[in-house]
């Protein structure tokens, strides 16, 4: 099994904050990296990120994996993005700076430079805030944040089941695939890869078939216990919001104003320092 | 200007996949049944764990084939377009979130993909145990259709949008991932769905052989 | 007379997707405070029936009731299935389904919830129900951190939140091992007692359920009840086993000395159970008949494991050092509590986990190196549940499988296939779809796919698992007679009955130790193995205790004679 971010028990102030906070922030966040292209609120909200990442007592070593795999993504982007379109930037500011030529229509401008960092920024914009939501957020409260929020607590329901269920379907893969195994049915580099693929059907329909099963089971278990018996439901997991939860709410709420009004004092979702 | 009209559509469409997740429950009569809320749940974990834990390796260095959109295609048959749609968007935030940082717009395509899958339902009757040639390419011409809106269309357009990452890399992107994820949707769900069809078919004559 | 808690009348059940009703003619009145349990085969009905009580039946699987089952005074079809979980809480069988929350706390607090209960006495309410289920000091703890029976008894504190008048347990000791099982019955007895519920368990591990003591046990075939009586009056009948269903050892072994047995006697408990001395004499003078003795199997080493050691998480050991060997001609059971190691075992001898320490021989030959693939040419694993290793629609396609994907010829494949059909019995139905085959047949297409590689030692997980005395007399005897033609049997289980019935030896796990070698007879004469292993003491051991008999001996002997009376049965 392979590293996986998940809830990390902490005392912290973060830590302490609701579900519904957490996820309100993040979504407010979320939202303000996306809309803005604006470089000074990007680095802004990075920096605040790292701030809060350190409030939250989390550690370096538990999130190194994560971010290794995130940067080589991001690498993988950024080149993407120079080979399909070197003058993207020249494009978005209207000007051209040229520091090299290179060859054919690459060249390495000022301007592609900045776009590209934005682009990274937009990113690392999020990414802290993202760790922090998945990292203090016990996987308990979220059904009950989600419905908070406004979505249907049957959506929310049907979230909370992923989360209690992936151990399990989990364990079934592993066992079906070690059996499919010992009948010779690989998924490795050794079989052509449309063998590969429809190998892979052969551990995939007897998993599908047991969790048709589970899912009758569990539909069943859940009706006999009254679920869906009115429009709303209560949550065990559920915390009253206290003084420093409307402070979180409000301040993720600032922030996303913020990116808003720099669209209008910027005239547009970019930050242009070449006029 | 160009850029605010782009963030206008962009909050609408945002706004309009929130509502309708919200809202299957309150703007509508036929609200989420029991069964099809733990099969968004099940079929989730199920796209979670093949997702992020199985590896099967692709021809192309470093990339992996994405046998999760099969189950996904399978689900939606089997239960529907509003089921495809949950099960892809809340599988695919799960994965995301697990390495860390949620990609807004692909998690969107693939609730687009199960979708237009499950809009295939309506021509296939799985539970009476009839998956024949017809509805077979029923399936596969939904989920190539799905595949190509959801990668060629719904995660190159939002990309633009959020990030405004350029057009020859997001389609040149968006191709490979639709072609491919066809492909193996193609293998896997048939298969699969074939395979689910023949439990479902209550046999009359079955005489013993010797 | 207390007052009807449950009152069939002229009931029957029609499934929506069914020509013939499922069950039919069922008068029943169920008394406050009455526990009754319902036995009968797989198929006859006995399900259906309990989910007509919970509203499962008509409102999620639609039908046709007829007749009338009014429960508390209502007529359940005017109910809906909210309106029922007001009188009747449900425990189902399976412990994972079932357990929804992703803690004890929250599984607890699923129904009232639901039911809008407020967030103090939510809480209140919550802890209160953990603690009558002993469970208050696991109330943060995830499913997969919690034990089969832990697990039940979360379920059950579920139910109990709605203060519910009755009690449905569906086959609540399918998957428990012996000692979880005998807990769970003395909770529900301690439950009972304090509330004055009533209670019904569907369960066909009758001695096991009858340890919490019943009033009454229902006997249903073929969609109908047959009988309905007290245990000793059932008892008394020869019905449970022309039923097919298992009666408590010491009955079995009372009859066996041909002690006859009246409905006036104590018969439901062997703790209750007194006996005249000329009853003991009868058991005395069985006992001292004439010796019939098991044929010894050859010793030829088959199998070698030696100082094998196995972690999944560096330093931190599931297998400490295990030596064993395997003999040719074997049948033998591996027991153990949950996480003592069994199927590390299994996982490390077929090779999908290698050992960090140690030597796996094969007829004197190190295997250690040998992947998966070539492991399973030698070394077969059948799953626990056929539906999770079944990865065709059709049975020759399924038996073919790993002979296609290793490229044999054609004409191979089908000679191969064709012979392991035949051993298995199911040549006749080679071109049928398997959802056609029941589930023992369906456990039989996994073994013939795994016998097609032809190895020599076979590992079972919980063959018999959560099957009814029919299905596991048809799976055991079928394994009888594959070990019989020189295969070698290894089974996990937790099942008594397979271990004393079948098996002449066990390996005893605990805490990834092998604490013991030994047979069964010697296992069960061992309280302080028995306990280890989560297992409990046969009634068998009393009974001797009661009749003056050496245990061990005595033990021996019914094992001996019940042996040859089952392969004479099968020879007439």
């Amino acid at each position: 099994m392979s590293a996986i971010l998940s809830y990390v028990e902490r005392d912290s102030v973060i830590h302490k904050m609701t579900g519904t906070t957490k996820l309100f922030f993040f979504l407010f966040w979320s939202i303000a990296a996306m809309i803005t292209y604006d470089t000074r609120v990007l680095v802004g909200m990075f920096l605040l990120g790292c701030v809060f990442f350190k409030i939250s007592k989390l550690k370096w070593s538990e999130i190194s994996f994560a971010l290794i795999f995130m940067f080589t993504l991001m690498a993988i982007n950024i080149i993407g993005i120079y080979v399909f379109a070197p003058e993207q930037g020249v494009e978005i500011y209207g000007t051209r700076h040229v520091l090299t030529e290179l060859f054919w229509k690459y060249s390495i401008t000022t301007e592609q430079l900045f776009y590209m960092f934005n682009f990274l920024m937009k990113y690392m914009a999020v990414i802290p805030v993202a760790l922090l939501f998945i990292m203090t957020t016990n996987p308990s409260e979220f059904a009950a944040s989600m419905n908070k929020i406004g979505i249907s607590y049957r959506v929310g329901y049907a979230v909370a089941i992923a989360l209690r269920y992936i151990p399990d379907v989990q364990r079934d893969y592993r066992e079906i695939s070690q059996a499919q195994q010992a009948r010779g049915i690989s998924l490795g580099k050794e079989e052509k890869t449309l063998d590969r693929i429809k190998n892979s059907a052969a551990i995939l329909f007897p998993l599908v078939l047991s969790s048709i099963q589970r899912i009758e089971t569990i539909s069943n278990a859940m009706e006999l216990r009254g679920f869906g018996k009115h429009k709303k439901r209560t949550w065990i997991m559920e915390r009253p919001m206290v003084k420093r939860d409307y402070i979180g709410i409000t301040l993720g709420a600032v922030v996303m104003i913020i990116s808003i009004t720099m669209m209008f004092v910027n005239g547009g979702r970019y930050f242009n320092p070449f006029i | 200007m160009k850029n605010s009209v782009y963030l206008t559509v962009y909050v609408r469409l945002y706004a309009n996949t929130k509502n309708y997740i919200g809202g299957v429950d309150m703007n509508n009569k036929n609200q989420l049944s029991i069964k099809s809320i733990v099969a968004i749940g099940i079929g989730a974990a199920l796209f979670f764990v093949l997702g992020r834990f199985v590896a099967i390796p692709s021809p192309v260095p470093n990339t992996t084939i994405n046998i999760q959109y099969g189950i996904l295609g399978v689900f939606s048959i089997i239960y529907g377009p509003v089921v495809g749609i949950l099960t892809g968007f809340i599988g695919h935030t799960l994965i995301d979130l697990s390495w860390g940082s949620p990609w807004w717009s692909w998690i969107i395509a693939s609730g687009v993909f199960g979708l237009i899958a499950g809009l295939a339902k309506k021509n296939i009757n799985i539970e009476s145990g009839n998956f024949g040639g017809k509805q077979i390419a029923a399936f596969n011409i939904f989920q190539v259709l799905g595949h190509v809106a959801a990668w060629v269309v719904v995660a190159p357009v939002l990309d633009i949008l959020i990030y405004n990452e350029p057009v020859e890399k997001l389609f040149a992107q968006g191709a490979f991932a639709a072609v491919s994820n066809s492909i193996s949707t193609a293998i896997v769900g048939t298969i699969i769905l074939v395979a689910y069809a023949k439990t479902r078919t209550k046999e009359g004559s079955l005489n013993k052989e010797n | 007379m207390k007052e009807p808690m449950i009152v069939f009348e002229n009931f029957g059940y029609k499934y929506r997707s069914q020509a013939e009703p499922t069950v039919t003619d069922i008068n029943l009145t169920i008394r406050k405070g009455e526990r009754v349990i319902i036995v009968g085969p797989s198929g006859c009905g006995k399900s259906t029936l309990a989910h007509c009580l919970n509203g499962l039946n008509p409102f999620s699987y639609p039908g046709e009731i007829m007749g009338s089952l009014k429960i508390c005074g209502h007529e359940t079809k005017e109910m809906g299935i909210f309106g029922l979980s007001k009188y009747v809480g449900t425990v189902l069988q399976d412990t994972d389904g079932q357990f929804i929350g992703m803690t004890v706390l929250e599984d607890i607090a699923f129904a009232m919830e639901n039911d809008l209960v407020e967030h103090e006495e939510l809480k209140k309410r919550t802890l209160a129900e953990a603690k009558k289920v002993h469970l208050l000091e696991k109330i943060d703890a995830a499913p997969h951190a919690l034990s089969g029976g832990q697990k039940q008894r979360v379920s059950l504190a579920g139910v109990l939140v709605n203060r519910v008048p009755i009690l449905l347990f569906d086959e609540p000791l399918a998957n428990l091992d012996p000692a979880s099982g005998k807990e769970a019955m003395e909770l529900i007895d301690e439950i009972q007692k304090e509330t004055d519920t009533t209670v019904v368990i569907i369960e066909h591990r009758l001695e096991d359920a009858l340890h919490m003591g019943a009033d009454r046990i229902v006997l249903m075939q073929e969609g109908k009840i047959v009988c309905d009586a007290t245990p000793s009056q059932l008892f008394a009948t020869d019905m449970l086993e022309k039923a097919g269903i298992r009666e408590p050892l010491y009955i079995t072994a009372l009859k066996y000395a041909g002690v006859e047995l009246t409905a006036d006697m104590p018969l439901q408990r062997i703790q209750e159970l007194t006996l005249s001395d000329k009853q003991k004499e009868k058991v005395r003078e069985w006992f001292y008949q004439e010796q019939w003795t098991l044929p010894k199997a050859e010793e030829k080493q088959l199998l070698s494991v030696e100082n094998i050691s196995f972690g999944y998480v560096e330093k931190t050991y599931n297998l400490y050092d295990v030596n064993f060997q395997v003999f040719e001609g074997e049948m033998t059971s591996i027991v153990g509590k949950n996480g003592a190691g069994k199927s590390t075992l299994a996982k490390l001898l077929c090779g999908f986990e290698k050992q960090n320490k140690g030597i796996i021989r094969l007829r004197g030959k190190d295997i250690t190196e040998d992947n998966i693939k070539e492991r399973a040419k030698t070394i077969g694993y059948v799953m626990q549940n056929p539906n999770q290793m079944i990865s065709k629609p059709m049975i020759f396609e399924e038996v073919a499988l790993s002979l296609e994907v290793a490229h044999v010829p054609k004409e191979e494949i089908q000679e191969r296939v064709y012979k392991a059909l035949k051993i298995c019995g199911l040549y006749e139905f080679r071109n049928w779809p398997i959802s056609a085959l029941s589930y023992g047949q369906k456990k039989r297409v996994t073994i013939a796919s795994i016998l097609v590689q032809n190895p020599k030692v076979l590992i079972l997980d919980e063959p018999t698992a959560g099957q009814d005395f029919r299905h596991y007399t048809e799976i055991m005897e079928f394994l009888k007679e594959l070990n019989r033609q020189g295969i070698t049997v290894l089974m996990i289980t937790h099942d008594m009955h397979l271990m004393l019935e079948y098996t002449n030896r066990c390996l005893v796990f605990s805490d990834g130790h092998l604490i013991s070698d030994t047979t069964p007879v010697e296992l069960f004469t061992d309280k302080d193995l028995l306990e280890k292993a989560n297992l409990k003491e046969t009634s068998l051991f009393e009974l001797a205790n009661m009749c003056g008999l050496p245990p061990k001996e005595y033990i021996d002997k019914f094992i001996v004679y019940d042996r040859n009376l089952r392969s004479g049965k099968e020879e007439a």
